[in-house]
């Protein structure tokens, strides 16, 4: 279950009259959606698309790592990880059993874990409360039946069955073919409205492997952690989604579930649903299954903002690893007006063999093999970051390629980028957008996407018009107040002896 | 009265609608048949100088997309150029044409919003484009520059080695790349094509001409297929076809001979030390089967029970019952003209590394001394051939997969074959499958990780092998 670093929603471009989105698109598009809202608040987009009996869905909730404090860092994702257990119907053989023995799980858990993190742990007392811990979860292993929801989807023909967090969101999404309707509504529901939160430290310990996995044992991992630590000082952007491994170590199924029920309430969650689907034919289904989640109260909205930053930060991470260089700049969030104005500085960096990254430092000067740009590390929702990432080539030095970025930054600053320049990144987007539509999955992400986080689906288009609107002016007056070293952060890896490393 | 309906209301509609449902246990919810779906074909004829040709209509979005494929790749390059067919794929493409240099190529393409793209891989090198309908004349002639008069400059030949020599530094940062590069190599041995590398100097000994006599010996019309897909009318594109390619002589190409691979691996421990890792990454493998072979169909059934999906054995008894893993798989792959893998991988905290172990060889076990269940052969087909309408629901992927049965010499109803192949593998056959082609005590297990972490010393596992993966020194470096 992979995280996503930003779902990437097509910031679609400009109307030229030869190449545009015309309105007649727009209708034509409009008239296979339809958007149900249910009493308790959950929002569901129903785009009919019959090229195959076959449908996609995605589930947008909007809670992600940001909603997590020091101590419970990783429960957001947990919860994904859990979403895939099943319910009191669904993975048990006797449910009425199963909840006492889920009960006594935690009961020795917390024995367990209590002295544990004691200030001076009586070994042999340990021992045995680790053994009656094991023997607690051994006894509710009897009731499950394994991987029940997954065994389930997969027989029904699901495909592409996954989920994923980051700091600003969880999703959740597989395909089916169109006679299954029903029984996905049944799944999906019952995901949110009877979860069972069973094998959680069983998962908790899959978890911390994929923290290995991705975050530990990977010199790209490794850095970014450090370098979202550093780029933020109080805003939880600066937690690693996966958590840190202390908490992955000590928090309870009980810190889990209440996660859910403060979080995962209908007002947060939005389904859409593309394919060959009849909005007249899943509305009822819609009603029945999804209805069936009990209204909460939306919860509060994040309280801290990220301080101006007053000075520069650097990090560097001596690895076994060639050089990676990265810096980047603080940006307001995606819903801001200027948003697009930074889409047009990363397409004009970075998008394609014309961009100026590539041009200057892969293609004249040699001295990377890639260079990039892009917004949206660590998320998109609340203040981020627009960030230049390079590698340098054999020989070459991150101090070589930090030098080429920043003179890229600073004609940015001083002179206007070429009408033919803005031309090509407004069609490119905007073809992207076009390319985009012949996906039922691709459809629902961006579907899901805009109407959580914007309120309206239709911002998969008007972000066309809003990009047609930047102009070389704005680019350059935002690139003046962005690309300044007190507002920088860099990170970077620089090679050590592998052999040293080993000791 | 008139009602008005809006977007999301559809008030006519919905006042008509029954009343909802209820809710079901999930094991009463009936689902009617799926509707008879006339899966849509591509037309197929062949050019007077031998081009294959594949066209599909498609006309939801304003796009042209075409593929090319050529009869050649990098299993079939020098063993002193690794790197020939790659570069070629490269520079055919960054270089330019004879009419177009490579830097005027990608600022014509770009403010069109159009791709032109080329390449090489194992066993078939590909040509790629993808324009909005109106642009499709001006950007075809481009692609079809490419695919006959690459220009080859030089200037791109050396920024192509710059990226390869780049490429070669890195790769063994990473330890997830080591293991899969290292694991084929003890499986097919490392003089094989399959797993041949690239090193500095086989990069340093490509020269220009390499890649002009490459494109010459290769690139004739009758050792390429060229597919279409989207919004054009077939007759007009038949018409654009004949005058790109109809007049493009036909010509003789190398024959294409055996790939070269090691009969049978070395069984036994292989270790390799990355001192910055937590986890161990661990992969064993031998032999698999051709795709050709009849038990391949009973394969796919013993690999969906395996490890299909998230409810498979490995994900059951190895993720969700022991937590060993975040990511476990395996199975046995199969491929056309060579044999695929059959093989097992996971990463899993060092200090599991004995415990990951033993649990992977006791699944490869398991599928040789029994049978599996009712229950698990039920699942898998089920799972196969209820998810099977998903090989039809886009028709740039009929048109692809119809290509690639073509070009590996299958009939244009191989899925249809396929599928009543499945429905007849019997329990039996999935054990008489494993019994033949699985075989515990010939794989070669590699192990990548920080030994010192381990609980107890390697030595515990027998003899263990240690690989140097050092990468060569440049030439005169």
């Amino acid at each position: 279950m992979h995280r996503l670093r930003a779902l990437i929603v097509m910031t679609a471009v400009a109307v030229l009259a030869a190449r545009g989105i015309r309105a007649q698109d727009v209708k034509a598009f409009e008239q296979n959606l339809t958007v149900h809202k249910l009493p308790n608040g959950l929002t569901v987009l129903i785009y009919r698309r019959p090229v195959a009996p076959v449908f996609s869905f995605f589930t947008f909730a909007d809670v992600g790592a940001a909603q997590e404090v020091p101590g419970i860092t990783g429960l957001a994702h947990m919860f994904e990880h859990m979403a895939f257990k099943g319910t009191s119907v669904i993975g048990t053989k006797d449910f009425a059993g199963e909840k006492v023995a889920l009960d006594k799980v935690d009961a020795a858990y917390h024995a367990y874990d209590a002295e544990r993190r004691s200030a001076s742990p009586d070994a042999a007392k340990l021992d045995s409360l680790k053994k009656a811990f094991k023997d607690a979860q051994d006894a509710a292993d009897n009731y499950i039946e394994k991987n029940e929801f997954s065994t389930i989807v997969d027989r029904a023909g699901g495909v592409g069955m996954n989920a994923s967090t980051n700091s600003d969101q969880t999703v959740y999404f597989y395909s089916l073919p169109a006679n299954k309707v029903e029984l996905w509504a049944y799944l999906e529901s019952s995901r949110f409205y009877d979860p069972v939160f069973r094998e959680f430290y069983k998962e908790r310990d899959v978890v911390m492997e994929e923290r290995r996995l991705r975050t530990e044992s990977t010199p790209g991992g490794r850095l970014i952690e450090q370098f979202d630590a550093t780029a933020y000082l109080a805003h939880p952007y600066k937690q690693p989604v996966v958590g840190y491994m202390s908490d992955l170590q000590s928090f309870s199924r009980e810190d889990a579930v209440a996660f859910f029920k403060k979080y995962y309430v209908p007002a947060d969650l939005t389904i859409a649903i593309v394919g060959d689907v009849k909005a007249e034919e899943v509305i009822p289904l819609v009603d029945t299954y999804f209805g069936r989640i009990p209204a909460g109260p939306k919860p509060d909205t994040l309280r801290t903002v990220e301080p101006k930053q007053t000075a520069e930060k650097s990090v560097t991470l001596v690895d076994p690893s060639q050089p990676v260089y990265m810096e980047a700049y603080h940006r307001p969030e995606d819903t801001h007006a200027d948003d697009p104005v930074y889409d047009v500085i990363a397409g004009v960096l970075s998008s394609g063999r014309t961009s100026r990254l590539y041009r200057s430092l892969v293609r004249d000067k040699k001295i990377a093999a890639g260079a990039a740009a892009f917004n949206g590390l660590p998320g998109t929702k609340y203040p981020t970051l627009i960030v230049m990432r390079a590698v340098p080539t054999p020989g070459h030095t991150n101090q070589e390629v930090q030098a080429a970025i920043r003179e890229q930054l600073t004609r940015l600053q001083n002179e206007p980028i070429s009408d033919d320049e803005l031309k090509s990144v407004k069609t490119r987007t905007r073809a992207a957008l076009i390319r985009s539509l012949d996906d039922n999955e691709g459809i629902a992400q961006q579907l899901a996407f805009c109407q959580a986080r914007y309120g309206d689906w239709h911002e998969m288009f008007k972000s066309v018009d809003k990009l047609d609107k930047v102009t070389k002016e704005d680019v350059m007056r935002v690139a003046k107040a962005t690309f300044v070293p007190t507002n920088r952060t860099v990170g970077m890896i620089e090679s050590a002896d592998a052999a040293m490393a080993a000791k | 009265m008139k009602r008005i309906i809006t977007t999301g209301l559809l008030a006519g509609l919905l006042a008509a609608l029954p009343a909802a449902a209820q809710v079901k246990r999930y094991t009463e919810i009936k689902s009617t048949p799926l509707p008879q779906f006339k899966v849509p074909q591509p037309e197929t004829y062949t050019l007077k100088n031998g081009m294959r040709v594949f066209l599909m209509e498609d006309h939801e979005l304003p796009i042209v997309a075409v593929r090319a494929i050529i009869r050649t790749g990098s299993y079939w390059e020098p063993q002193n150029k690794v790197g020939l067919a790659r570069l070629m794929g490269v520079v055919q493409r960054s270089g330019g044409t004879k009419t177009m240099t490579g830097d005027q190529m990608d600022d014509y393409l770009e403010a069109r919003a159009a791709f032109v793209e080329t390449g090489a891989g194992g066993d078939q090198s590909f040509a790629t484009m993808n324009v909005l309908k109106q642009d499709f004349d001006d950007v075809f002639k481009v692609f079809v520059d490419v695919l006959r008069n690459p220009a080859f400059a030089q200037d791109k030949l050396d920024l192509a080695k710059v990226g390869a020599n780049s490429a070669i530094a890195r790769r063994n940062d990473n330890v997830g790349g080591i293991t899969n590069r290292e694991i084929g190599r003890l499986v097919y041995g490392a003089a094989s094509p399959l797993v041949s590398l690239e090193e500095y100097g086989t990069i340093a000994a490509i020269t220009r001409d390499d890649l002009v006599a490459w494109h010459k010996a290769y690139y004739v019309p009758n050792n390429i297929m060229i597919g279409v897909s989207g919004d054009f009318d077939s007759k007009t594109m038949k018409k654009s076809i004949e005058a790109a390619f109809g007049g493009w002589p036909k010509g003789t190409s190398p024959a294409l001979g055996k790939i070269a691979y090691q009969a049978k691996n070395k069984p036994g421990v292989y270790f390799i030390e990355k001192p910055d890792v937590t986890q161990a990454n661990i992969a064993m493998a031998h032999l698999g089967i051709e795709q050709t072979n009849p038990d391949y169909f009973a394969a796919q059934v013993m690999n969906e029970i395996l490890s299909g999906g998230f409810s498979g054995r490995l994900m059951n008894n190895i993720r969700t019952k022991k937590g060993l893993a975040y990511g476990v798989s395996g199975g046995l792959g199969a491929a056309f003209d060579r044999p695929g893998l059959m093989r097992l991988g996971m990463q899993t905290k060092s200090a599991s590394v004995y415990d990951a172990i033993a649990a992977l060889k006791d699944e490869v076990r398991a599928l040789t001394v029994a049978p599996p269940t009712d229950l698990e052969m039920t699942q898998a087909k089920e799972a196969i051939l209820n998810s099977f309408i998903f090989n039809y629901d886009s028709r740039s992927g009929i048109l692809a997969q119809q290509m690639n049965y073509a070009y590996h010499g299958l009939p244009a109803n191989y899925l249809e074959m396929y599928r009543s192949n499945i429905e007849k593998v019997s329990k039996d056959d999935v054990l008489r499958v494993a019994k033949a082609y699985v075989h515990v005590d010939d794989l070669s297990l590699l192990i990548v990780g920080r030994a010192a972490d381990f609980p107890k010393p390697l030595d515990t596992l027998g003899n263990v092998t240690k690989l140097d993966i050092t990468i060569p020194k440049k030439p005169g470096a």
